[in-house]
């Protein structure tokens, strides 16, 4: 192997890493707040790289559709819910959230579709719909069971991965597709050539993590969810509502998945099911930083993507076995270094 | 007397098929310390912990007037009432400060400006201690911490469990005369103790609790000198 070759290599690990230590973040952030362990999170990349896509090619994606009908179901959880306090604030404030925003963007969507949208509009656009996905994802899903065990949680993940996996297939079929890049920009320096769009991702990561860390320092809502993540009952008793911490952790997850979708889709073909192979790298990073560090999530994943460029370069036909199999001794050291430790129950 | 500011009726509370408390009425009215004494295991903190919403009950608390028996424990925060539960249950990897700002999560933030300001006069050492994690300070700084959050909120009830347990004789003294303190303040307060003559000492009214029932209430200057509870809870020491 010359210099260029592993110049090469390297730069492609930490492109890719740098899109995991996203997942693995938003892996992190989901669990440490609702003890889900968000299988979920790669649809999240697809449906923002594909109605990305989609928005790019000048239709309107199904994902739109799909958060319009979720804000239904989502407004009558939450109105059978208010059923016994019925205040006009209380349903106004629901109507809100899970009719006015889901139909706004449904109308946008409409609105802007197969017009010479600009790349930043269609983003924007994107983001939107992946959110509202999120959002009413956690309200449908696991807010009714949000006290239950982690056991039953994650079967609850593993059912909503396959039914929006499916409905992926649906909304894009089963042909890839790809987007137009961010930016077309390349820069040399010597032998390292840097596309415009993996300098995005590098940009893009990094600012992410910044601001994810300003979030969760300075603002009272990031507080609100590190208070959740560390003491639930704490946290509601100061009046921190866990259905709000959800809703919220769901959606920074949600809008974090759709992002890394955005970013790779000008790289890479995407199809209805290639986000579950890149969030499950996205879990090994965070399984690696115990399902609770940041910083140890994301320094695994720039691992997990090296491991990945350099396997896939000599022996391309075992990459994902090799990238899996780093779990395992993971695992193992994990489980002789930490006692056995009972469930919280809420 | 004006309507209680809580009032319990005819409270019940079962883990499963055994019944912890049985039968409980009570009364706080504003301005008013109240006391629940009894020994371990006498159902004081499965009380607390129902009236807060945590655990289910069955009966009727009304609150400020308000029939709060359906309230999540978010809305009863915001209605007034607050609890400092048996173990804290303080945020350990955060600051002292971040805690505090927590207890005002529900309140704008000018208000929580004041409550700073009431919470630092009340526990000097809080501030000093600001940027300390909450789960490095000792244990009666986290028990102020723990008082401290919880009026940060400005409550109009707050709910003690134990607020002495496990603490030095000079801090717990520190904690009474706080308490009686808030009393001055406009707030109420609703203290369970094992410790029963530190509270009889501060508190207005006073019922004893035994095997999930209350046996005896009245002025805690009477039930301090009642034969069975000077025998049953007081000791020697009063005598």
């Amino acid at each position: 192997m010359n210099t260029t070759i592993l110049l090469f290599l390297v730069q492609d690990g930490i492109t890719n890493g740098a899109i995991y230590a996203l997942l693995g973040l938003a892996l992190v952030l989901v669990f440490a707040v609702t003890r889900v362990i968000l299988i979920p999170q790669g649809e999240f990349v697809t449906y923002g790289a594909l109605t990305y896509a989609t928005l790019s090619a000048g239709q309107v994606p199904g994902t739109a559709q799909l958060a319009a009908v979720m804000g239904i179901v989502a407004f009558g959880l939450d109105l059978y819910l208010a059923r016994k306090s019925l205040h006009a604030k209380r349903i106004l404030r629901a109507f809100a959230v899970n009719i006015a925003f889901p139909f706004a963007i449904l109308a946008l969507t409409y609105a802007l579709a197969g017009r010479h949208n600009t790349i930043p509009v269609n983003t924007a656009l994107s983001l939107l719909i992946v959110a509202a996905i999120g959002l009413f994802l956690y309200r449908i899903a696991f807010q009714p069971i949000a006290h239950t065990s982690v056991l039953v949680l994650l079967i609850a993940s593993v059912g909503c991965h396959l039914a929006m996996q499916g409905f992926g297939l649906v909304f894009f079929g089963a042909e890839g597709l790809r987007g137009p890049a961010v930016s077309n920009a390349a820069l040399t320096i010597g032998p390292l050539s840097f596309s415009g769009q993996s300098l995005a991702v590098y940009g893009i990561t990094v600012a992410f993590i910044v601001g994810l860390w300003l979030f969760f320092d300075y603002t009272l809502y990031g507080k609100a969810l590190r208070a959740t993540a560390v003491n639930r009952l704490g946290a509601r008793l100061v009046g921190i509502r866990t259905s709000l911490s959800g809703q919220l952790a769901f959606l920074l997850a949600s809008l974090i998945g759709a992002i890394s979708g955005i970013l790779i889709v000008p790289i890479t073909t995407l199809y209805y099911d290639t986000g579950f192979l890149i969030g499950l790298k996205g879990f090994i990073a965070a399984i690696i930083g115990g399902l609770i560090s940041y910083p140890i999530t994301a320094v695994a994943a720039l691992g997990v993507g090296l491991v990945e460029a350099f396997s896939s370069f000599y022996a391309s036909n075992f990459k994902e076995v090799i990238v899996f199999t780093l779990i395992i001794p993971v695992l193992v050291l994990r489980s002789l270094a930490a006692p056995e430790v009972e469930e919280e129950q809420d | 007397m004006s309507a209680p500011l809580l009032a319990v009726s005819d409270v019940h509370i079962s883990y499963g098929k055994v019944e912890a408390v049985r039968s409980v009425s009570l009364d706080v009215s504003a301005n008013q310390i109240v006391t629940i004494i009894g020994a371990n295991g006498a159902g004081k903190t499965t009380l607390l912990n129902a009236i807060m919403g945590i655990l289910p009950l069955k009966g009727r608390v009304t609150f400020g007037g308000e029939d709060m028996t359906s309230f999540d424990i978010e809305d009863r925060v915001a209605a007034g009432l607050s609890l400092v539960p048996e173990h804290r249950e303080l945020f350990g990897t955060m600051n002292v400060e971040d805690n505090l700002q927590l207890g005002a999560f529900r309140i704008a933030k000018a208000t929580a400006a004041q409550s700073f300001e009431r919470v630092y006069t009340l526990f000097p050492r809080l501030k000093e201690r600001r940027k300390q994690l909450a789960g490095t300070l000792s244990g009666g700084e986290q028990q102020m911490l723990a008082m401290g959050r919880a009026l940060m909120g400005a409550p109009k009830l707050l709910m003690l469990d134990e607020p002495s347990l496990g603490l030095a004789p000079i801090i717990v003294s520190d904690i009474f005369r706080t308490v009686g303190e808030l009393r001055a303040a406009g707030v109420s307060v609703l203290l369970v103790e094992q410790n029963a003559q530190a509270a009889l000492k501060i508190a207005d009214h006073a019922y004893v609790m035994e095997l999930g029932e209350f046996v005896l209430d009245g002025p805690a200057a009477e039930i301090a000198t009642n034969q069975q509870v000077v025998a049953s809870y007081l000791g020697f020491q009063h005598a």
